[in-house]
């Protein structure tokens, strides 16, 4: 996410350049001020997540640790004190019950959150890469098979069958690693039929039919013409599904089939929200919010790069160019 | 017509097919003992011997998919060492766990989930697509900046978030509302109108957040064509130009869409249904999977596949009902 934004991004003081490539998304992304915003939260909160072990060694605190002494037993393990346990020790409280640092544990959940949802997307990338790419360059039949098999994937209640997956895979294979495969091999439709359609277009163009006449291979002309020119869709598609991944990962986990205790997770500090939204608030609003935030964040960026890349844009990205020329000639043209 | 409807009819079948196929594989030949799974962690050898007969496991795996087919189909009869149990047609097989059929568990759970889905179907239809109209008709106005952030919030949110604040502000802070418990339509209507309010709200507010978008975009589409330009240019009022012309283009879309979201609209309800404890087919689910009774699990897979196909059949017939352009 992050990565695109730092290596498009222009010298400072450089001429509008003449429409070309990256530089022009890159323009067009930053004249909308909520995508900016929206960039910038998201990379707060990578920076938050990355640095989770060094913050919480700041504040002194353990995701797992048990605190009995910091939650009233008789009143069925409520914190003690205001707002939820918030003080000099626990900064934003402790967990219900547990007595467990809620600031540990929302850090810690950022990270299974952020790399489940980001491992998924990974995955529904080369699945859907993969399978677009096939259907538009196989023949006839490959194509009306994969076809039919993109639309059925589509359609299907796909939490349902990810929440299903749980109850077949051994009890001992790593959650995480589980999560992202299930999301990633189900919900892969949406890129594939992107892709799909991409190369269809791209098919009909000269430099792809140059390539073919100058005697290169189905492989050779997908790896070196296509995939350079759907970098961009793949990417823009990639921005809008993050935050299904992350919605989907809380879901699952806040139903109880996601990650497992104790591992930390927004969704899974949810599950118990109906137990607790009266008695402590706090530990209710703290998941909820940084969730909210989080996919809204990533709904408006994703938003953003979609019409930054219009689809009028798209294709002038992909037309005859290969991304080394439309490098040098975005910057040939600045100058 | 008759010749369209057949084929669908069969694509249907062969779509129902492959899955009862992919998730019998999936479920009853992975890794680990299907019997001793399927008959939960407090059975004895005898137990789990009794229900690898039932289950036919020592027969060759497709001979096993058949009975699973023929049993869907024909029923099935189960032998219990003293007598016969017969399970009717579509017998899903028998939940160790919970010593029932898996079918009436089904059928038990269906009122909820109907409950849920229909009501949720009023609220975000007619707010998604007033939001749209709304939206496109003030265009460029204070009002469509608000209602696209609100859209865009919407679309957003996990349900359990938007269910969570619905229950914070209305049975905690303003107590008009007690927490929900589900009360069947036919015990008692008004208390499950009273009882399913939070949750319709919550899946509802979420879907329609999508049908806002779609909505606002198909009529700002529709209204941009020549025909309405060219009514506009012979005098027809804005509100006849809107209200007869330019909704019916809106219409199809947001068909098509119901059809298309049918599936996410499941995995919302499920999530809807843990959150506010509605006992539909969704909390069976997830109760199944943490219990790994795996003859529930994959009824409810197979079944909820098969709704899909089914939805997406009756949205394309009524596709072609809302547009008539489109001609099968």
């Amino acid at each position: 996410m992050t990565d695109l934004l730092i290596t498009t991004e222009p010298e400072a003081g450089a001429a509008p350049a003449p429409a070309s490539g990256a530089r022009q998304v890159w323009r067009r992304l930053r004249a909308r001020k909520a995508a900016l915003a929206a960039a910038a939260v998201l990379g707060l909160l990578v920076l938050l997540a990355l640095a989770a072990p060094l913050l919480t060694a700041l504040e002194g605190q353990d995701p797992n640790a048990y605190h009995d002494t910091l939650v009233d037993s008789a009143r069925g393990g409520v914190p003690l004190g205001d707002l939820g346990g918030i003080s000099a020790e626990h900064w934003l409280g402790v967990e219900p019950g547990t007595g467990r640092d809620l600031f540990a544990r929302l850090l810690y959940g950022a990270r299974v959150s952020l790399l489940v949802a980001v491992g998924a997307t990974l995955v529904q990338i080369l699945v859907g890469v993969g399978i677009g790419l096939t259907a538009a360059l196989g023949n006839r039949f490959v194509e009306s098979a994969l076809g039919h098999v993109t639309d059925v994937m589509v359609a299907m209640p796909l939490l349902v069958f990810a929440i299903a997956l749980m109850a077949v895979v051994p009890a001992d294979f790593p959650r995480p690693v589980l999560l992202v495969v299930a999301i990633g091999l189900l919900q892969w439709g949406g890129m594939a039929r992107l892709v799909r359609a991409q190369t269809l277009s791209l098919k009909k163009l000269d430099f792809v039919s140059a390539a073919r006449l100058t005697g290169g291979s189905t492989w050779r002309i997908a790896r070196r013409e296509l995939l350079p020119s759907l970098a961009a869709p793949v990417i823009t598609y990639a921005a809008v599904l993050l935050p299904t991944n992350i919605a989907l990962e809380a879901g699952m986990s806040f139903l109880g089939v996601g990650v497992k205790p104790p591992t930390p997770s927004w969704g899974e500090m949810l599950s118990t929200a109906t137990t607790w939204f009266r008695a402590d608030p706090m530990y209710v609003l703290l998941p909820a919010l940084l969730l909210f935030v989080t996919t809204l964040a990533f709904t408006v960026f994703g938003d953003g790069v979609r019409t930054a890349l219009d689809p009028r844009a798209e294709s002038r990205l992909g037309v005859g160019r290969s991304r080394r020329t439309a490098r040098t000639s975005g910057a040939g043209g600045a100058a | 017509m008759i010749g369209y409807l057949l084929r669908r009819a069969l694509g249907a079948l062969v779509v129902v097919l492959v899955l009862s196929a992919v998730v019998y594989a999936t479920f009853y030949i992975a890794p680990g003992d299907p019997a001793r799974l399927a008959c939960g962690p407090r059975c004895n050898p005898e137990q789990i011997a009794q229900v690898r007969e039932q289950l036919s496991l020592g027969d060759p795996v497709y001979v096993q998919y058949w009975h699973f087919l023929q049993g869907i189909v024909a029923g099935h009869d189960y032998s219990t060492g003293t007598g016969v149990l017969h399970c009717d047609a579509p017998c899903f097989g028998l939940s160790y766990q919970n010593d029932q059929q898996v079918t009436d568990l089904i059928v038990q759970r269906l009122p909820a989930t109907a409950s849920l889905a229909v009501g949720a179907m009023v609220v975000w239809l007619l707010l998604g697509t007033g939001t749209g109209l709304l939206s496109a008709l003030r265009r460029g106005g204070l009002t469509e900046r608000v209602l696209t952030w609100l859209t865009l919030a919407g679309t957003a949110t996990p349900v359990f978030i938007s269910g969570l604040g619905l229950l914070m502000v209305f049975c905690a802070y303003l107590e008009w509302l007690p927490f929900p418990s589900y009360v069947p339509l036919t015990d008692d209507p008004e208390q499950w109108a009273w009882n399913m309010l939070l949750p319709w709200a919550a899946l509802g507010l979420l879907e329609s957040a999508k049908y806002a978008r779609l909505t606002r975009s198909s009529l700002l589409e529709t209204l941009a064509e020549d025909h309405i330009r060219t009514f506009r240019a012979y005098g027809v009022g804005e509100r006849a130009l809107v209200g007869r012309h330019a909704l019916r283009g809106a219409v199809a879309p947001v068909i098509a869409l119901t059809a298309a979201d049918f599936g996410s609209m499941f995995g919302n309800a499920v999530l809807t249904e843990m959150m506010f404890g509605l006992p539909g087919i969704g909390q069976l689910l997830v109760n199944a999977t943490r219990t790994i009774d795996l003859p529930v699990v994959v009824a409810v897979v197979m079944v909820t596949g098969t709704a899909v196909v089914v939805a997406n059949i009756v949205a394309d017939l009524l596709y072609v009902a809302a547009d008539r352009r489109v001609a099968l």
